[in-house]
C-alpha cells in the first residue's frame, strides 16, 4: 500500500518534471528540472530493490554528468529564440520519434499483460539479500567479456575526444611546471656584494 | 519510571522502531551540529595560536571565568539568526532560497551510513560508500545555483570555479576510493572497518598510503578548505559564491555545511584509512587491557585528529592558484591513484599483506 503511494507520488513528480524539461524557459531551470527526473527516477529504482542501480544512477547523473551540464549550460550564454527558430522544421522528425517511444511503451505494457515477468512483479527479495554483491558477480563472471568491451569503447571515445579538442597552437605562452620546480635560486637572483657608501 | 515502561510496551512494536530511529537521527545531527559550533570556535583559536593570538577570549557563559570565548560561537549563531536576509533585486529569489537548503541536506544526511562504533549506524546499507559519494556530490549543486541564482559575477565565478574543481578532485577521491573497496571487498562502510581488524599497522593508510594522501588532499578540495578555497577567493572575488548571502542564509550555505562537510570527511579518513572505532593498539597488548578496548572514543579522537590538520594547513599553506589546482587534480593525483591500483591488484595477487588469509 504504501509502496503504491511512494510510485504514484514519484511517478507524477518525474513525469512532472520531465515534462518541465521541454517546457521551461530558462535553460537552467530546465536542467535542474532534469536533475529532479534523475534523482526521482533513481527513487522509482529504490523501490524496485534495485538500491545499487539507484544510488548509481544518482551518482554518475546527478553527481557528475548534471554538473558538467548546468556547468556548460551556465557558461555558454545559449539564445533561446535562435533555439527555438528551427522548432516547426523539426517538428516532424520529433513527432515520429515520440510516435515510436510511445509504441515502445506500449508494446512493453502489452508484454506484461501476457504474464512475462517483469522486474517489481516478482516477490520481494529477503532482507539479507545483497544488490551490489550480485551485480557485481554477475558481472564479473557471465558478462565479463561485453563488460571490459563496454570499458574499452568508452575509453577510446575519451582518447577520441581529447584528441578532437587538443590543438596545439604555436606562440602560446605557457607554464612548464617541471621547470619551475626545478629553478634554482642561483639561476633567478644574483647576490651582489657591495659595500656601503657611509661607514656607521 | 515503571509506568513509563508500561506505557512503552503498550506502543506497537513498529512504532517503537520508528520512534528509536528518530530519537538516534535528532542525536546524530544534534551531535554534529553541536560539534559544527565548537569547531569554528576550534578553528580560530587554533589558527589564532598558530599566528600567535589569542583568537576569541571573550564570551563565556554566564560569566564565568574558566575557558574565555567558549560560548562564541553562540553568539555568533545568535548574531547570524538576526540579522536581515538580503535577497539581491536582480536574483531569482526561488533558487536563491533554495540553495543553502540543497547544500545543507547531503552534509546533514551523509551520516546515516557513518558506522560510530561496533554497534551503532543508523542505516546499515549495502552500498554506503557509493551512497556516500553520491550525496557529497550533490552538495556542489547548491554552490552553483547559490552563485548563478545571485546574479552577481563574483558569486558566478566562484561558483564557476568550484564546479570545475569539484568535478576534477572527485574522481581522484572516488579512485582513492575504490582502493579502499579493492582490500576490504565491501561497499559497507561497517565491513570496511571490521576488514581492518588488527592494530596500527593492518589498517588501510599502511598499505595504500598513497591513496590516503590524495584522499586526504581532495577532501581538502571538495569541501573548498584552503589551500583550494579559490570558490571563497576573498583576495580576488570578493567571497565568491556566497557574496550575495546574508544572515541566516549565509549561515546555511556556508558555514553550517563547509564544518558539516570538514567534519564527515574528517570521519571517512579515520574510517576508510585508520581503522574508525579500532584501537591502534589492538592485537599488540595483551586482550583485556582499556586501550585494546574499541568503542566511538577511538573515532571521536581519529576524527579530531584530521580535523587538526585541516585548520593547521589552512593556518600554513597559501592558495593554490586555479591552474594549478587543475593541473594537481588531473595530471598528479589521478595518475597516482591508477598506478596505486595497479600496484594493489598486484599485491592482491601476489597475496601480499591484508589479502595474504
Amino acid at each position: 500500500m504504501l509502496i503504491t503511494i511512494l510510485f504514484w507520488v514519484y511517478a507524477a513528480v518525474l513525469v512532472g518534471a520531465a515534462t518541465g524539461v521541454i517546457l521551461a524557459r530558462n535553460p537552467v531551470h530546465a536542467v535542474l528540472l532534469l536533475v529532479l527526473c534523475f534523482v526521482t527516477a533513481a527513487a522509482l529504482w529504490l523501490l524496485l530493490e534495485a538500491e545499487f542501480l539507484a544510488v548509481v544512477l544518482v551518482l554518475v547523473y546527478v553527481g557528475a554528468v548534471m554538473v558538467l551540464f548546468l556547468f556548460v549550460v551556465m557558461m555558454l550564454d545559449v539564445n533561446v529564440e535562435e533555439l527555438r527558430r528551427g522548432f516547426v522544421r523539426n517538428a516532424p522528425l520529433a513527432a515520429l520519434v515520440a510516435v515510436i517511444v510511445a509504441l515502445e511503451l506500449g508494446y512493453a505494457l502489452w508484454v506484461r499483460r501476457l504474464g512475462v515477468e517483469l522486474p517489481g512483479t516478482k516477490a520481494p527479495l529477503p532482507a539479507g539479500h545483497s544488490n551490489t554483491a550480485e551485480i557485481g558477480t554477475v558481472l564479473y563472471t557471465d558478462y565479463v567479456w561485453p563488460f571490459q568491451l563496454a570499458a574499452v569503447v568508452l575509453l577510446i571515445a575519451i582518447v577520441a575526444a581529447i584528441a578532437l579538442t587538443l590543438r596545439h597552437r604555436p606562440g602560446v605562452r605557457q607554464q612548464d611546471v617541471g621547470r619551475q620546480v626545478a629553478v634554482r635560486p642561483a639561476a633567478r637572483v644574483r647576490l651582489v656584494r657591495m659595500r656601503s657608501e657611509h661607514e656607521p | 519510571m515503571a509506568w513509563l515502561i508500561a506505557q512503552w510496551e503498550r506502543v506497537p512494536p513498529e512504532l517503537q522502531a520508528l520512534i528509536v530511529v528518530a530519537l538516534q537521527i535528532v542525536g546524530v545531527l544534534l551531535a554534529v551540529v553541536i560539534a559544527v559550533a565548537f569547531l569554528t570556535l576550534g578553528e580560530r583559536k587554533v589558527i589564532g595560536y598558530m599566528q600567535l593570538r589569542y583568537g576569541p577570549n571573550r564570551v563565556t557563559f554566564f560569566g564565568l571565568r574558566l575557558f574565555r570565548g567558549i560560548a562564541q560561537p553562540f553568539a555568533d549563531v545568535v548574531k547570524l539568526l538576526l540579522k536581515e536576509i538580503i535577497i539581491p533585486g536582480a536574483a531569482s529569489p526561488f533558487l536563491f532560497l533554495l540553495a543553502p537548503l540543497i547544500v545543507m541536506l547531503p552534509a546533514l544526511a551523509a551520516w546515516v551510513v557513518i558506522p560510530f562504533a561496533p554497534e551503532f549506524v543508523l542505516a546499515d546499507i549495502d552500498a554506503g560508500l557509493l551512497f556516500l559519494l553520491a550525496l557529497t556530490s550533490m552538495g556542489v549543486y547548491g554552490i552553483i545555483l547559490g552563485g548563478w541564482a545571485s546574479n552577481s559575477k563574483y558569486a558566478f565565478l566562484g561558483s564557476m570555479r568550484s564546479a570545475a574543481q569539484m568535478v576534477a578532485y572527485e574522481i581522484a577521491m572516488g579512485f582513492a576510493l575504490v582502493g579502499v573497496l579493492m582490500a576490504a571487498g565491501s561497499l559497507n562502510l561497517g565491513a570496511i572497518v571490521r576488514a581492518q581488524e588488527g592494530g596500527l599497522l593492518s589498517w588501510n593508510w599502511f598499505w595504500l598510503f598513497p591513496l590516503f594522501v590524495v584522499y586526504f588532499i581532495s577532501a581538502l578540495a571538495e569541501t573548498n578548505r584552503a589551500p583550494f578555497d579559490v570558490a571563497e577567493g576573498e583576495s580576488e572575488i570578493v567571497a565568491g559564491f556566497h557574496v550575495e548571502y546574508s544572515g541566516a542564509t549565509f549561515a546555511t550555505l556556508f558555514a553550517l555545511p563547509e564544518y558539516a562537510n570538514m567534519i564527515l570527511v574528517s570521519t571517512l579518513c579515520a574510517v576508510l584509512f585508520f581503522g574508525g572505532w579500532l584501537s591502534p593498539v589492538q592485537g599488540y597488548l595483551p586482550d583485556g587491557n582499556w586501550l585494546t578496548v574499541s568503542g566511538f572514543h577511538w573515532l571521536f579522537l581519529k576524527t579530531g585528529v584530521f580535523l587538526f590538520l585541516f585548520l593547521w594547513v589552512r593556518a600554513t599553506v597559501p592558495r593554490y592558484r586555479y591552474d594549478q589546482i587543475m593541473r594537481l587534480g588531473w595530471k598528479v593525483l589521478i595518475p597516482v591513484t591508477l598506478v596505486w591500483i595497479a600496484v594493489e591488484a598486484v599485491l592482491a595477487w601476489l597475496r601480499v599483506g591484508p589479502w595474504a588469509a
